[in-house]
């Protein structure tokens, strides 16, 4: 058995002979914080939804620590870019919606509740509805209640796109500290990072793709391709600061240039 | 034409300082207007003084018509005339018992329609095989209007209290059904994707997730269909009955008693008003999330 994230030969086609994915192989080591960039229509939220198991692939497999995905459930935590949260949950109940069908008894799930919202740093608003919360605090919601059951892997799809400039900012370094500090259902002998959640996160900021990930995907279009696995090596963890240094400009440069040639392929297809 | 001049004026003046001359030609342009949106609001004391006209205005000008004496009382008895009748009525203990005779049979047929509706209307926004199946007749049984069937339900059920309430399920449970499953389809794909993805089962995300995003809707659905039933109970004490507002209005047709008629008819009216608020505070309460 191996342990991780492992994407084997990923097809899928919604309309025959017109292949979204096509050959998408990726590992991904537990606690790896990885990042897919791509142009539109490269496909990007359908290898998302693929790895949520939320609709089947049309050839190959995905598998989370050697057991093939057969359909979504706890392991795998879904953030979308607007925060799906319950509306007539209040904050504190709709991060333990996932602990309820999990049967976790009341006590210990008002316990993780608690903490996971000091962690997220929204206790003061464990009784407000969604309806009242902004959009950087409805995404930390979600992000905690995809979080409450310690999935093996965290799946976000374009979780900041919605938001403006200095909120993204925030939810950078907020998903970064998350991912450090929440620990997966990793067995109990897994220490340091790799007791860390996986995580998976799709985006079409190529800046910001850079600053989190540990490593970046690039997703070719017709069909959707891994066409580049980029290893990010940039100080842990990251700051803001980094940003501004010679080595991020250079690699965020060399990572548009890629993204821009797909994206200029993908034009030139679409009218010859 | 003199509004004109100043604009000539103006655009030689701009084209001088610019020192552009000719450039694509403009449109001309009217002087802009007050553009509103088509939605207005008025103030809540506005609100209310329209509130207050729209019951009263009808009220004075049925009590001014019967005052001049232009209308023979036994058409159009006075307001007070109105009064007095609902006052004897109530002594003699009539109209309290016809009241509850026809909120029994409310209770019981618009009760078994709601019973019956709401998990079928529910099966057919959730399943994709109940939709094909019941829709179609659906559909078509409840464009039958449900008075038509009183003759067939008095030989099917007699003319007690079944077919009455047969009558009110029929007149109801249609229109509710398919209201019901349309309010079911409208829960967002997205809250069922991520409840599965938090390890849900089918029957976690009915009963955790798609009910509490459609209670408001099928409140409001019931709400509708409410008065609906008011008509169907009063339809059916008209034919065939010994008790109810819709008895005692077909009595006083007998005597000529038009100010008992008036004085039922306000009675079912403010009744009907009575569940619509009731209801409406229902869903006020159970739907504080949607606002």
């Amino acid at each position: 058995m191996t342990a991780g994230l492992r994407v084997e030969a990923l097809g899928k086609e919604f309309v025959p002979g017109r292949p979204v994915l096509q050959d998408v192989d990726v590992s991904v080591a537990p606690g790896e914080f990885v990042c897919v960039v791509g142009a539109s229509g490269s496909g990007k939220s359908t290898l998302l939804c693929l790895i949520a198991g939320l609709s089947r692939p049309s050839t190959g497999r995905v598998l989370l620590d050697g057991h093939e995905v057969l359909g979504p459930g706890p392991d795998r935590g879904l953030v979308f870019q607007t925060a799906s949260l319950f509306p007539w949950r209040d904050v504190a109940r709709n991060v333990a919606f996932g602990l309820e069908a999990l049967g976790v008894p009341r006590a210990a799930r008002q316990e993780r509740v608690r903490w996971l919202l000091d962690e997220v740093g929204l206790a003061h608003l464990a009784g407000a509805l969604p309806g009242r919360l902004s959009g950087g605090q409805q995404q930390r919601v979600s992000i905690a209640r995809a979080l409450a059951c310690a999935p093996r892997v965290l799946l976000l799809d374009e979780p900041f796109g919605a938001l403006d400039v200095q909120t993204k900012e925030d939810m950078q370094l907020f998903i970064r500290q998350v991912w450090q500090d929440v620990p997966s259902a990793a067995d109990g002998a897994a220490t340091g990072p790799a007791r860390r959640s996986t995580v998976v996160m799709v985006t079409h900021d190529v800046e910001e793709a850079v600053f989190l990930g540990q490593r970046v995907l690039v997703l070719s279009s017709d069909p959707g391709r891994i066409s580049q696995d980029i290893a990010i090596d940039l100080p842990e963890p990251r700051s803001l600061e980094v940003k501004r240094t010679p080595e991020f400009l250079k690699i965020k440069a060399a990572v548009e240039d890629l993204v821009r040639a797909e994206h200029r392929a993908h034009q030139a297809r679409l009218s010859p | 034409m003199s509004r004109a001049e100043p604009m000539v004026a103006e655009e030689g003046r701009q084209a001088a300082e610019t020192g552009v001359q000719g450039g694509p030609p403009e449109p001309p342009l009217p002087p802009p207007a007050r553009i509103r949106l088509l939605t207005t609001s008025v103030s809540p004391r506005t609100a209310w003084i329209l509130r207050a006209v729209s019951i009263l205005g009808p009220v004075t000008a049925w009590w001014a018509l019967s005052a001049t004496g232009m209308v023979d009382p036994t058409f159009l008895p006075s307001p007070s005339a109105v009064w007095s009748a609902a006052v004897d009525m109530a002594g003699t203990g009539d109209l309290p018992s016809d009241l509850l005779a026809s909120l029994g049979r409310i209770g019981a047929g618009f009760g078994l329609a709601v019973l019956i509706s709401v998990p079928v209307g529910f099966a057919m926004g959730t399943l994709g095989w109940a939709q094909p199946l019941l829709e179609p007749v659906i559909g078509i049984l409840r464009y039958l209007p449900a008075s038509a069937f009183i003759p067939l339900l008095i030989i099917w059920l007699g003319i007690g209290e079944p077919s009455k309430i047969a009558l009110l399920v029929l007149g109801v449970v249609f229109f509710n059904t398919l209201m019901t499953a349309d309010v079911v389809r409208q829960v967002p794909h997205r809250l069922l994707e991520v409840s599965a993805t938090l390890g849900a089962s089918r029957l976690r995300v009915a009963s955790r997730v798609v009910l509490p995003h459609a209670l408001p809707g099928i409140i409001d659905a019931m709400r509708v269909n409410a008065a609906a039933a008011w008509n169907f109970v009063v339809v059916a004490e008209l034919v065939a009955a010994t008790s109810g507002l819709g008895y005692r209005i077909t009595r006083a047709q007998r005597f000529l008693q038009t100010d008992r008629i008036f004085a039922i008819l306000v009675v079912i009216g403010l009744i009907g008003l009575t569940i619509d608020v009731a209801l409406r505070l229902l869903r006020t309460r159970v739907g504080r999330w949607t606002r």
